[in-house]
């Protein structure tokens, strides 16, 4: 192992752990099968053992000024003879749960996705003799969304499953196995992230599709088995594009890395294996048309929601495209990305409208956010990709802070749908408060969403993409309505109903409150977020540094907004507005029966009311949108795909 | 910082309620002429509001009161935001988040008519705001800034190279006024399907609140109308405000004019002006650049 700079010599170290130590706790935890303490402290430690690790490593990196000093050569006989086993082991698995459960076309996917690979990798044919290894700023950054929100998740799933199976007897409690599974994604979450080879990334690449594909058909019903395939085939078919990718690169172009790819800029022909590797980003990250697979997801347990969303599976597309987006700026990929994207974001929001069960429109919003995310990155330009990193993290933080709660609130409640958490600030307060910020966090104005789709505005005016402003203004208007239709029912008051009880265990609040804090304290310091984290970010891919994005004036004035949100509600308490008000019962035309759910009518009898939020099915409905809008961007992808790809032979 | 700046904010801040109500008193003797009344004298608003400060309050619940305040609060920073100069996407941003709360005031009292106004007013709300977006964006691309300090500064009238941003922000503030016939979410007329909406359920004080928060918020709308035919030259803003009177005058025009639609009906005729005027003209702008 050669290192430049001893002073931090302890970081490759680190990277090494960070990549196996995750795998050594699944399979403790895949031993631990009873939710015992000891099964909890295990995690917890083992967790915070690798938040600390990553954190350590990512400050590191971001501190040291320079970080070409992080890329290491390694003797990678060993690690490519282990990554050309867990290829075949990975193919084996889909083989054999494909013909268990009788699904075949799973086989060929997985087939042509890894049988070439293979054969390049055994006949020499693979570019040897580069870096394996690169922690740069964007690796870093990554690296604490992974370190931080997703061992946050998985310390949140070790309560969770307890009480899941507690309302779930019917499925067979195999906690540890889940739970297990969890680690293997981080662990192959930084394994990708760490790697500047394309042949590590796609093993990786290839982990988290399989690793997905087993959570989400955890419970084992036909509906949890049929889903899981569907994630699998989606993702194995991008893999096939990665594939493909990393053949042409390997054998055609003799490149073997991510990072000569994103450099190689000028080159006309490296736009054949971005234009693959962006379409295996669109699988990842469940943009249409292939955004039903993340929609399938969520018939698993919530922690593979918070995990799928926010901290890894989707976020590795962006990742990808973020990555290659300097080499996007002005070509046809890069347009029919950013139209995907835009497109995306805008049709999901509306589909998002028409969906009343709660993790469903967390689902929307997650492939519309992703959709803008990949249109920033689309754009190729400075401003787009500051954007897009932003968006990244500010999304990840919500939305695992979203899902947990949902989580949370399902095991009180016994339902997840937005109709029935009417009134959640009476029955579940504390609850109902988190979930209040994580949903202005998504949406409200100087929340860090918020400032990233502004910033997004900003660089599609700039590069002078019309049909991305139109469709990001639309679509703003679309996401407005649908969260805070959601914000609405929560904050409903209602007479006469009680408190439920609040069985949120102290482990699911380790999670939850950090995650809550973090919104709050990230409104105040993206200013420092873009000054240290996105700018080496732009520096190392553009080798350019941006004004600001959000200027001086803004930011103070953004400032002065979060400090008024926070003050009014204490001020309030304290100069007790409203308590001398004579209190009375809403007016409903009738006599209110004193529940605000009856009310008397002029004959005299009670009958009851109920008002439920509006969801437009006859206008945006799944039925009617869904397809059209599948069939519309399986079209551009394939236009996409045979101009680019095609032109090139 | 400068001292405009200031003076401009603070004048915003005091003035922005009496003329807004003298606004609402004008468009209620104009709608009165139209239908062969005499109608109130024209500060009227300022009277009814003032009898509202009081009564005595009833609430629902303590929260609404909450909600109502901050909506209140937050409309003024957001039209003093605009006076003294600031960002205009951030005014359109703080816009829609004030907007936010007073419906969260009328969803947490639980009342089907205030709920009923809510997810009209949310409606109402998703109709207008791409274009209250793109008229900033507009501006962006005529003058380019995003800073009203800036805009005032243009040499030529923004108008003359955003006209269709122009008729769709008039259009949609056939929304904001709440005027017919999409005055969905409250209606300013007695004895309707839903009473009065959005405000049923607040009274005394809460109801003065939102009467002068909207009052501040005609303001800004006016001043929105007339960034786009302020320029360098002291003489634009006479100009500026003709074209208020006449924006002003044509929404009590079609409020008298027009029945209210269905929400259907006003979520694909908005999305259409939008589309047609403003998009357009937003193609052309880019193909000229």
């Amino acid at each position: 192992m050669y290192v430049k700079g001893a002073n931090t010599l302890a970081i490759p170290t680190l990277v090494n752990f960070l990549i196996i130590f995750p795998f050594v706790m699944a399979i403790i935890i895949g031993l631990l099968r009873e939710a015992t303490p000891l099964r909890s402290a295990v995690i917890i430690l083992g967790g915070f053992t690798i938040m600390i690790s990553a954190v350590y490593v990512a400050v590191n990196v971001l501190m040291s000024g320079d970080t070409s000093q992080f890329m290491y050569l390694e003797e990678t006989h060993i690690p490519d003879t282990l990554v050309i086993c867990g290829e075949v082991f990975l193919m084996g698995l889909v083989c054999f749960l494909s013909i268990k459960y009788k699904k075949y076309y799973a086989i060929l996917f997985s087939l042509i996705g890894t049988i070439p690979v293979l054969w390049m990798d055994l006949s020499g044919k693979v570019v040897e003799g580069n870096t394996h290894v690169r922690i740069d700023t964007f690796a870093a950054v990554m690296y604490l969304i992974v370190g931080i929100v997703g061992i946050l998740i998985c310390i949140y799933a070790s309560g969770y499953m307890k009480d899941y199976h507690h309302h779930h007897t019917d499925v067979e409690d195999r906690s540890n196995y889940f739970l297990a599974l969890m680690f293997v994604f981080l662990g192959a979450m930084f394994g990708l992230i760490s790697s500047d080879n394309l042949g590590w990334i796609y093993f990786f690449w290839e982990i988290t599709s399989v690793c997905s594909f087993l959570m989400i058909g955890y419970t084992r019903t036909q509906e949890a088995v049929d889903n899981s395939f569907r994630a699998l085939w989606m993702n194995l078919l991008g893999g096939c594009g990665f594939a493909a990718g990393l053949l042409y690169c390997n054998i055609e172009l003799g490149i073997s890395n991510l990072s000569q790819v994103t450099e190689a800029g000028a080159n006309s022909l490296v736009i054949v294996p971005v234009t693959l590797f962006a379409f295996a980003a669109l699988t990842k990250s469940a943009q249409f048309p292939f955004s039903r697979w993340l929609l399938g997801a969520m018939v698993a347990p919530t922690p593979s929601s918070a995990l799928l969303h926010s901290a890894t599976m989707v976020k590795i597309g962006v990742y990808m495209l973020i990555r290659v987006a300097p080499v996007m700026y002005g070509t046809l990929t890069g347009v029919m990305i950013t139209v995907i994207g835009g497109f995306t974001f805008f049709a999901a929001s509306l589909l998002a409208i028409t969906v009343s069960d709660g993790k469903k429109v967390l689902a929307y919003s997650t492939i519309s956010n992703l959709g803008l995310i990949t249109a920033c990155a689309g754009t190729g330009t400075t401003e787009g990709v500051w954007a897009a990193v932003m968006l990244v993290m500010f999304h990840a933080v919500s939305k695992s802070l979203l899902f947990q709660t949902v989580g949370d609130i399902e095991n009180c409640m016994h339902s997840r749908d937005i109709e029935d958490m009417h009134g959640l600030i009476i029955k579940l307060p504390r609850l109902a408060f988190i979930m209040i910020i994580g949903i202005c966090g998504m949406f409200m104005a100087p929340f860090g969403m918020l400032v990233s789709k502004w910033a997004a505005l900003k660089s599609f005016v700039d590069s002078g993409s019309v049909w991305l402003v139109l469709f990001l203004v639309f679509g703003s208007g679309s996401t407005l309505f649908y969260w805070a239709k959601w914000l609405g029912k929560i904050c409903t008051v209602i007479h006469q109903s009680f408190e439920l009880e609040d069985i949120t265990p102290k482990s699911e609040m380790v999670s939850i409150l950090p995650l809550t804090v973090m919104i709050v304290v990230m409104c105040f310091a993206f200013p420092w977020m873009s000054g240290h984290m996105i700018q080496p970010i732009l520096d190392e891919a553009f080798h350019t540094n941006i004004p600001d994005v959000i200027g001086g004036s803004d930011v103070i004035i953004m400032m002065i907004m979060v400090t008024m949100i926070f003050l009014i509600p204490i001020a309030s308490r304290f100069l007790s507005l409203g308590k001398n008000s004579k209190m009375t019962m809403s007016y409903v035309a009738g006599v209110n029966a004193g529940d605000d759910r009856h009310y008397i009518d002029s004959f005299g009898k009670e009958r009851a009311l109920y008002m439920s939020n509006w969801y437009m099915e006859d206008m945006f409905g799944e039925k009617k949108l869904l397809w059209p809008c599948i069939w519309i961007a399986t079209i551009l992808v394939l236009v996409m795909l045979i101009v680019v790809v095609g032109g090139a032979f | 910082m400068t001292v405009a700046m200031i003076v401009r904010a603070l004048l915003y801040i005091l003035l922005a309620p009496f003329i807004g109500a003298l606004l609402s008193g004008v468009d209620r003797v104009f709608s009165a002429r139209m239908q062969g009344r005499v109608g109130p004298p024209i500060i009227q608003p300022l009277y009814d509001v003032n009898k509202l400060l009081h009564k005595q309050t009833t609430v629902v619940n303590s929260i609404q009161v909450l909600f109502v305040t901050v909506y209140l609060v937050f409309t003024i920073f957001t039209g003093t935001l605009f006076f003294a100069g600031g960002d205009m996407l951030l005014v359109f941003f703080a816009l829609s988040m004030s907007e936010v709360m007073l419906v969260l005031a009328a969803f947490s009292t639980n009342g089907p008519y205030s709920i009923m106004g809510a997810q009209r007013e949310l409606l109402q709300m998703m109709c207008y705001e791409p274009m209250t977006l793109l008229v900033a964006i507009g501006f962006y691309y005529a003058n380019g800034s995003f800073m009203v300090n800036d805009l005032m500064k243009a040499e030529l009238p923004a108008i003359a190279q955003i006209p269709g941003f122009f008729i769709g922000f008039a259009f949609i503030l056939i929304i904001k006024l709440r005027k017919s016939p999409f005055d969905l979410s409250t209606s300013h007329h007695m004895h309707q399907e839903m009473v009065k909406g959005l405000t049923t359920d607040l009274s005394g004080h809460n109801l003065a609140f939102v009467e002068i928060a909207e009052w501040y918020d005609t303001v800004l709308m006016m001043g929105i109308v007339g960034m786009f035919f302020v320029t360098s030259n002291p003489i634009s803003y006479l100009w500026a405000v003709i074209a208020c009177a006449v924006v002003f005058f044509l929404e009590t025009l079609i409020d008298n004019l027009f029945p209210r639609v269905k929400y259907k009906t006003m979520l694909i005729v908005t999305w259409s002006v939008i589309l047609v005027f403003a998009g357009t003209n937003l193609l052309i702008l880019n193909v000229l650049k």
